[in-house]
């Protein structure tokens, strides 16, 4: 057995184990934590194929990035909790998407059986791959500040718009506002009702600063707290 | 037998074609926004794998070229959508792809 045989089983069935997870978890934490697997069996796949910074980039933006995001939002928001995927909202959608799943992939394994890949030989305007005393960095840096730069200089035209699309997004609008916090009603019910405490007590302060028959204040004498918090929860009453 | 086998560029294409497959069954069955992204990301990972041995098979650093525009893509698109699935389920935390209509107006 050779090692690219041994590499490609391992790293194809981390793959396909990942994506089926992906599909089949009920969780989405487990279904972004199989999504790594499936990235990281990509990237192993991508250095068995020489493609040494897509590896390195696949982890880092894939796996660093993008998936921490997944389970940012899952976990920001609160949605971890387990789907029901016994019900099947539409009747018959499961066998159709299987179906179709299948018509795909045998579409393409189809093409790929019907056709023998002759390569002319000629290269492209981009150049060809890395050899001994190139590397596949230099090579592409070389592609993308080059023959690639208006798209290049597009992508950050794409970045910019993204950035700006997510905070329009995620901005909270006034009217959003009302189901933010879930203990929020509570929260604002006991807060009025300490409220309301705390003026009964002021009242009964007040009325016990009234002059006495010889015209002298008495609220300095009268005021211990336990007196005057039942006075008000009479006056609340 | 094993030992005569050897990896060709096809078999990356197979597997190429087997995770497309899945990612779209996932999106088609899935009814959580999450993991419907998540799906379209596996879908874009066969793709760019399908263009890294295709550059291999030409000898060609056009196909990972390529590979790093749809890295760019992918994380501008992931960005977008989870800031219109983060607006969905601020609303509703139970919703579904379903509700997404809930977003008009």
């Amino acid at each position: 057995m050779t090692v690219e045989l041994i590499v490609f089983g391992v790293a194809g069935l981390v793959c396909l184990a990942g994506a089926v997870g992906v599909v089949a978890s009920k969780n989405p934490v487990h279904a972004a934590l199989s999504l790594v697997a499936t990235l990281f069996g990509i990237a192993v796949l991508f250095i068995a194929q020489e493609a040494h910074f897509l590896a390195a980039v696949q982890v880092i933006v894939y796996a660093g990035a993008i998936v921490v995001l997944f389970l940012f939002v899952i976990m920001f928001l609160g949605v971890d909790r387990a789907d029901d995927l016994r019900v099947e909202p539409l009747g018959g959608q499961r066998i159709a998407a299987g179906v179709l799943g299948i018509g795909v992939v045998a579409l393409v394994v189809a093409a790929l059986a019907s056709t023998s890949f002759e390569a002319t030989g000629i290269h492209s305007d981009t150049g060809p791959l890395p050899d001994e005393g190139t590397y596949d960095i230099s090579l592409l840096s070389e592609a993308l500040f080059t023959k690639f730069v208006f798209a290049f200089e597009l992508t950050s035209v794409l970045l910019v718009i993204a950035v700006i699309g997510a905070v329009v997004l995620a901005r909270r609008t006034r009217k959003s506002d009302e189901i933010v916090d879930p203990g929020q009603e509570e929260r604002a019910e006991q807060v009025a009702e300490r409220m309301a405490r705390a003026e009964a007590r002021a009242r009964v302060y007040e009325r016990n600063r009234q002059p006495d028959e010889w015209g002298r204040p008495t609220a300095a004498g009268d005021d211990t707290g336990t007196d005057s918090a039942d006075e008000a929860e009479e006056v609340t009453a | 037998m094993l030992a005569a086998m050897e990896v060709t560029p096809a078999w990356y294409l197979v597997l190429g074609s087997l995770l497309f497959g899945i990612g779209a069954v996932g999106l088609l069955v899935r009814r959580n926004p999450l993991v419907m992204f998540m799906c379209i990301e596996l879908m874009l990972n066969a793709v760019t794998l399908t263009f890294v041995t295709f550059s291999r098979m030409l000898d060609d650093i056009g196909g990972q070229t390529v590979v790093v525009f749809v890295l760019v893509v992918a994380a501008a698109e992931v960005v977008v959508g989870l800031g219109i699935i983060v607006a969905l389920l601020r609303k509703r935390p139970e919703a579904t792809a379903d509700d997404l209509a809930l977003l008009e107006g």
